[in-house]
């Protein structure tokens, strides 16, 4: 190697070092989070107590979701994870949110649907595909996909090109237009925050995971949320998806959603 | 021989400093949207990419173009390009480098952008884009100024030079082609998805960037008196009017795919495009604009007396060119996100600064033309070509 590319490897490090620092100083728990170097490096350190699995999976109860049980999930979230509340239309950022059935599923949009999905808010956030369009177009591996499939955002390696917000066929990701700082109500110092021009979408609650509790939304859902491991026959998610027919959003085009929805 | 730029009349200076001032207002309002974040573009969470990346995709079609003189004069050994060839390719290197300004514009966190070769991923279409038009770029760069060297002292180009000239045609190619690819690999966006996209790219570009380069001779002989001749420009009139055609049929293939099927996914965003979706239409009156410029431009082109009378040329350029920039520079993009995968139609306007922005890299990519068009200028009237 030349001096001149050691050199800038080196500045590159040092560069590097400098984005931690700064996540730290912005209220991250050191230890709690690594800065994730390389995307093969687990972002969140697991504990003893923590949850793991083969493939984590969702499936979201339509049955029992109601407006005023959505607006609490959504608000868990968004409180866990520091999304900020703007008021321009554009810059919005959503982790977990609600639309009508025919916009969670236009594809399976019917004149005669059933008139108990008239109206009903239906759950909406990252599918954590098996297979991420999102994670293909990222040119810098910020969005990876953990071996448990947890498509994850690595916010200090983003550059924000969007390419992910393009290439995702569900409109899960969002982008920090603007800082997000200012308009994050109350802030949760057990989770980062965002700076502006990068992406961030739901994770599973992977930092969650690590020490032990389940997502944070789940928890609030009395009982209309079921998450586990799609792999583990004898999982409780295993076991709701063998009693009830389910179905996933835009199964055609080959991303393989996490998040199954029975209707 | 940069040196030729730095000898020029009263209005060569006049237009250099109209451009710095353009391009100065233009950084200022940059570095407010490197303060405040992309916020303040008009781009949204729906239409996540716009003005930025629709002029890139615009300019690498005019960048690419410059391959339609390359093949003509190196390949087939057409001679009387030589007095062009040089022109077309230092358009691409001013194109090609518009484009990576555009792209630098358009990034959220632009001080990053080096993680792009920090950790190189080959599976994104992106890091494939930044290879094509840096390498793109430097081609051009080295065989541009090389061959005119060579002119300027009299001896044949260096051999070094010829296997980059030949790797210079399908990198062109190359270039258009993977920028289609950001688009059409892309799941879930109907628009885009389609194979014929890259070969409607190439097709629009053939068309614009020799419309835009006949009107570049126009003013090289206006106000630099430098003619590369009469015959050398309507060459480049049948090149736009094969490349206008294969556009309009392509789009019709498009068109056809869509509306026959019928699948929603796919007419969607044409119905969007050209007439309006939920009330939403913002962009139908520029998508007729553009038909209607390129069908007048074709007829004009295919009538031989029209084409061959230069003025009635030059408005068919100017209606090819200001055509295919609507439907790339605007519609293109757009129409990928409107409706977006939620089926909302929410509609994109670039803001004041966003426009602002945008002009000032044209103005620092005429700035670039500029002086390397001065450059070639005063060699080919050195040598009294």
């Amino acid at each position: 190697m030349d001096d001149s590319r050691r050199s800038f490897l080196k500045f590159a490090g040092i560069s590097a070092l400098g984005l931690g620092g700064v996540s730290i100083l912005t209220g991250l728990k050191p230890g709690a989070v690594t800065a994730a170097d390389t995307a093969s490096e687990p972002l969140y350190k697991n504990t003893e107590k923590a949850l793991t699995a083969e493939r984590w999976g969702m499936v979201v109860d339509t049955r029992k979701l109601t407006r005023s049980l959505c607006d609490k999930m959504v608000a868990a979230c968004h409180k866990t994870h520091n999304v900020p509340d703007l008021d321009n239309d554009r810059h919005t950022i959503k982790w977990l949110w609600t639309d009508g059935f025919e916009h969670i599923f236009p594809m399976k949009h019917d004149q005669y649907l059933a008139e108990r999905l008239h109206g009903l808010p239906i759950l909406s956030l990252c599918n954590q595909c098996n297979n991420p369009p999102c994670v293909q177009a990222c040119p810098t591996q910020a969005t990876f996909q953990r071996e448990d499939g947890i498509v994850m955002m690595d916010f200090h390696r983003c550059i924000g090109c969007r390419f992910c917000m393009a290439a995702c066929p569900y409109g899960s990701r969002s982008f920090n237009f603007r800082d997000p700082r200012p308009a994050i109500k109350e802030e949760n110092p057990d989770f980062p925050t965002r700076m502006k021009g990068v992406v961030e979408k739901c994770n599973f609650c992977a930092e969650r995971l690590a020490e032990g509790k389940m997502p944070a939304c789940v928890e609030v859902s009395e009982g209309a949320l079921v998450f586990g491991d799609l792999e583990d026959p004898n999982s409780e998610i295993r076991k709701v998806l063998r009693e009830n027919y389910a179905i996933r959003r835009k199964q055609s085009l080959g991303t393989n959603p996490s998040v199954y929805y029975i209707i | 021989m940069l040196e030729k730029a730095l000898r020029g009349s009263k209005g060569y200076w006049v237009w250099l400093l109209a451009l710095l001032a353009v391009i100065g207002v233009g950084f200022g309002v940059y570095l407010r949207q490197l303060n405040f974040g992309l916020g303040i573009t008009g781009m949204s969470r729906d239409v996540s990419w716009g003005f930025y990346i629709a002029q890139f995709t615009f300019l690498v079609g005019v960048a690419a173009s410059a391959v339609m003189l390359v093949i003509p004069y190196y390949l087939h050994d057409y001679k009387k390009f030589g007095k062009i060839t040089v022109l077309g390719e230092f358009l691409a290197v001013s194109s090609v480098i518009m484009c990576l300004l555009f792209i630098i514009a358009d990034l959220g966190q632009p001080m990053r952008l080096f993680n792009v070769l920090i950790h190189p991923t080959p599976y994104s279409m992106l890091f494939w884009d930044m290879i094509v038009l840096n390498g793109y770029l430097l081609l051009n760069i080295v065989i541009g100024w090389n061959v005119l060297d060579a002119e300027r002292n009299d001896v044949p180009p260096p051999q070094w030079v010829k296997p980059l000239i030949y790797l210079s045609i399908p990198w062109a190619i190359s270039i258009h082609t993977v920028t289609a690819f950001l688009y059409c690999g892309l799941p879930g966006r109907g628009f885009w998805l389609t194979a014929v996209l890259a070969p409607r790219f190439l097709a629009s570009a053939f068309a614009a960037g020799p419309a835009f380069l006949i009107l570049l001779a126009f003013i090289v002989r206006k106000f630099a008196n430098y003619d590369v001749g009469r015959e050398q420009i309507q060459t480049l009139a049948k090149i736009v009017t094969y490349g206008a055609i294969a556009n309009i049929f392509f789009f019709l293939c498009e068109v056809f795919v869509a509306v026959y099927s019928q699948i929603p996914e796919h007419t969607a965003h044409l119905q969007y495009l050209f007439f309006g979706l939920e009330g939403h239409g913002v962009l139908v009156p520029w998508m007729w604009t553009s038909i209607f410029l390129m069908i007048t431009a074709i007829i004009l082109l295919v009538i031989p007396a029209a084409r061959k009378n230069e003025a009635v040329l030059g408005v068919a350029c100017v209606a090819i060119f200001v055509g295919i920039w609507i439907d790339k520079g605007l519609g293109m993009i757009s129409g990928g996100f409107i409706p977006n995968p939620l089926h909302h139609v929410r509609e994109y306007v670039p803001t004041v600064p966003e426009i602002m922005i945008t002009i000032a890299i044209y103005a620092t990519g005429f700035l670039i033309l500029t002086i390397l068009y001065k450059v070639v200028v005063g060699v080919k009237q050195e040598t009294g070509e």
